[in-house]
């Protein structure tokens, strides 16, 4: 749930390259319906600071000339856009069907297991947080995982291959 | 080995690039349609029988040919990679490793329609895909595909890619176009139909990947050619995604027609079940449609061989058959439960409701309260007939078609498997530690009597 009092402290800067990426989004619609840009620039947003914050709502919505509840709404319609912080590395895990059918639950106990927290939680090292989401349209090659913000895809999840995506993961963090 | 129409060249080393995709024929029939009439295009994609591939199957030339074409209006062809029905994954397939041909369909496939302007709505998640795609785009671009003037006709398209925040629902093609307008993604009251007032009150198609992509071989061999693939009234070839307790998940590109028995045990395609096991249950075309038990999906009823096309599948109607859907094909062996699976689907239909409808809001909320006591031994013997009611208020009572999505897999469940439902009320206990295996859902079907004559 968004609590714009939990972020509204923190203020963010757009730079003037983010700037261009969203000009560049802009000029794909016809004159005036620069709105369809909302989904878009929200991705270029939290690509940029790792979630989407209130404030950085409020500058989107000045951008696009339109009201920050239109940004709201929509920001907390979709699943993808992050209304806190999380790891940074977020494991997104599929958990329907014909992945449960190939062992997902099992995988999504193993990764709290190996991880310490639970859903939704980050570890006290900042590094990873997880979740549960639904079909990633890659069923065939269950149970996957996808990581933001290029949302990379791990197929084929064994228990030896999650230790194998922390550990690279975890060496990847400290060069 | 049936024909390939889409996925011929797919293991051409380099086909993902503009120079090795044209150098196999590609948009060779950008060129022929830029010449041929618009109409005579729309009448090609008619003669070929095309039907709709996201999952409601209506014929593609007929929806192209319902597009108002009101003076000084835009027009918009907008396609569907929203992708996101559990079971299928043949979309992502096909602009990963060929993303050109759905490029070539999409500038045949506006110059028809006479959109000067087009979007293709893919799921944010699809990063990775939406790079590829937006790379061929701009080979395209500067090969003169693309552009003003396309090959000196007079033509110009601009082609973008839009990705979506996440959300199931946005697959429905009024949520989609909401969407992409940058606002949630509720679906439309229709009418009006996109055809008269889609994206920003523009007549808009909207229309899946693969249906894109089809266009591309109708117009290069014509449409009667393509008619000849495939069986009656499903012509041509269908990508099925096959996942589940199989032995080679993965996408195949089959003829329509050929038999479910063969697609599951052949070698071409799935290569049977895994570890020696026996097929429980298939869900045919994506989570959305009928579950079927594993005797019912490779006989009709009238003890015919169940093919994959679009007839055959639903022959029986909701009684005993199911449907081709989106072609999501998940198979369950004898270890399966099946409670649980409908559980599963039924929390994804509540988490994906946009919550405009009660029906659907609350319906799907009641329905995995109820499946969730179910398989964690609570349930009561009324639960099923609960079950069956709330599913019923939920089905045509509802904006979008979401809400029977969520219905037909609860209903046709408790239809077939009801003494494993009834199983896990009455040893709930014993329901929590193993599962109720494969009964007699494998069963050969009693031979019907034929009917006697009347008179
Ligand atoms: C809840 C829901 C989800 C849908 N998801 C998709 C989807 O992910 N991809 C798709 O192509 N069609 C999807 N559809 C079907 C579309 O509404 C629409 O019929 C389709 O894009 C039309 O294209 P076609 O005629 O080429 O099949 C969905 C429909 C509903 C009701
Ligand atoms: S049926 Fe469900 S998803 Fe469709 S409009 Fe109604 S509430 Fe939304
Ligand atoms: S069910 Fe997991 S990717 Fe489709």
């Amino acid at each position: 749930m968004l609590r714009v009092e939990d972020t509204i402290q923190t203020p963010v800067e757009f730079s003037a390259a983010l700037i261009a990426k969203f000009d560049d989004v802009v000029s794909r619609y016809p004159e005036g319906k620069q709105k369809a840009g909302l989904l878009p620039i929200l991705h270029l947003v939290q690509a940029e600071f790792g979630w989407v914050s209130a404030p950085a709502m409020d500058k989107v919505a000045a951008y696009l000339n339109i009201q920050p509840v239109e940004v709201y709404e929509v920001a907390t319609f979709y699943t993808m856009y992050l209304m806190k912080p999380q790891g940074k590395y977020f494991l997104e895990v599929c958990r329907t069907g014909p992945c449960c059918l190939n062992g997902a639950e099992d995988i999504m106990k193993y990764i709290e297991q190996k991880l310490g927290v639970k859903e939704g939680d980050v570890t006290p090292d900042g590094l990873f947080s997880w979740r549960g989401v639904e079909c990633l349209a890659a069923c065939g090659f269950a149970p996957v995982l996808q990581i933001g913000p290029e949302y990379t895809f791990y197929e084929n999840l064994t228990p030896a291959s999650v230790d194998k995506l922390v550990a690279d993961l975890t060496a990847q963090a400290k060069n | 080995m049936g024909r390939k129409l889409l996925l011929e060249h797919i293991n051409v080393p380099g086909i993902e690039t503009f120079d090795v995709y044209r150098s196999k024929g590609g948009y060779d029939a950008v060129a022929k349609a830029l010449k041929m009439s618009t109409d005579d295009i729309v009448e090609e994609v008619k003669k070929s029988g095309l039907r709709g591939r996201g999952g409601a199957g209506f014929p593609t030339g007929m929806k192209w040919s319902f597009l108002a074409k009101p003076e000084g209006k835009a027009r918009y062809l907008v396609c569907n990679a929203d992708e996101s029905e559990p079971g299928t994954f043949k979309d992502r397939y096909l602009m990963t490793y060929i993303p050109h041909l759905l490029i070539e369909g999409m500038i045949i496939g506006s110059y028809a329609l006479g959109a000067n302007v087009s979007y293709i709505y893919v799921r944010g998640e699809m990063m990775p895909q939406i790079r590829i795609l937006e790379k061929a785009i701009a080979e395209a671009k500067a090969k003169g595909f693309l552009g003003k003037n396309i090959l000196g006709s007079g033509y110009d398209l601009e082609l973008y890619v839009q990705p979506g925040g996440g959300a199931y629902i946005c697959g429905e093609e009024t949520a989609l176009i909401e969407s992409l307008e940058g606002k949630r993604g509720n679906p439309r009251i229709k009418p009006p139909f996109p055809a008269i007032a889609g994206l920003w009150g523009c007549p808009t198609v909207v229309n899946n990947v693969e249906s894109i992509a089809a266009i591309v071989p109708i117009i290069r061999d014509g449409g009667d050619e393509y008619a000849k693939i495939g069986i009656g009234r499903s012509t041509g070839t269908k990508l099925i995604s096959a996942s589940g307790n199989i032995n080679k998940p993965g996408i195949y590109e089959i003829e329509l027609g050929v038999s479910v028995e063969d697609f599951i045990y052949s070698d071409e395609y799935c290569g049977g079940i895994p570890n020696g096991k026996r097929l429980k249950a298939v869900v045919a075309g994506g989570s959305s449609v009928p579950i079927l038990p594993a005797n019912l999906i490779l006989k009709t009823v009238n003890n015919q061989p169940r093919l994959m096309s679009y007839e055959s599948l639903s022959d029986g109607g909701f009684a005993t058959g199911t449907m081709m859907g989106s072609g999501g094909f998940i198979a369950f062996d004898e270890d399966q439960c099946i409670v649980r699976n409908t559980w599963n689907f039924t929390r994804f239909y509540h988490h994906e409701s946009c919550g405009q409808c009660s029906p659907c809001r609350e319906g799907t909320g009641w329905m995995e309260k109820v499946l969730h006591r179910l398989e964690y031994g609570h349930g009561k013997l009324s639960d099923m007939d609960l079950l069956v009611d709330v599913s019923k208020k939920i089905e045509g009572n509802t904006i979008c078609p979401l809400g029977d999505a969520a219905a037909w897999p609860v209903a046709s469940a408790i239809r077939h498997f009801r003494d494993e439902f009834e199983w896990h009320v009455t040893n709930g206990a014993e329901a929590t530690s193993r599962n109720y295996g494969l009964a007699h859902y494998a069963d050969p079907l009693p031979v019907l009597e034929p009917a006697p004559a009347a008179g």
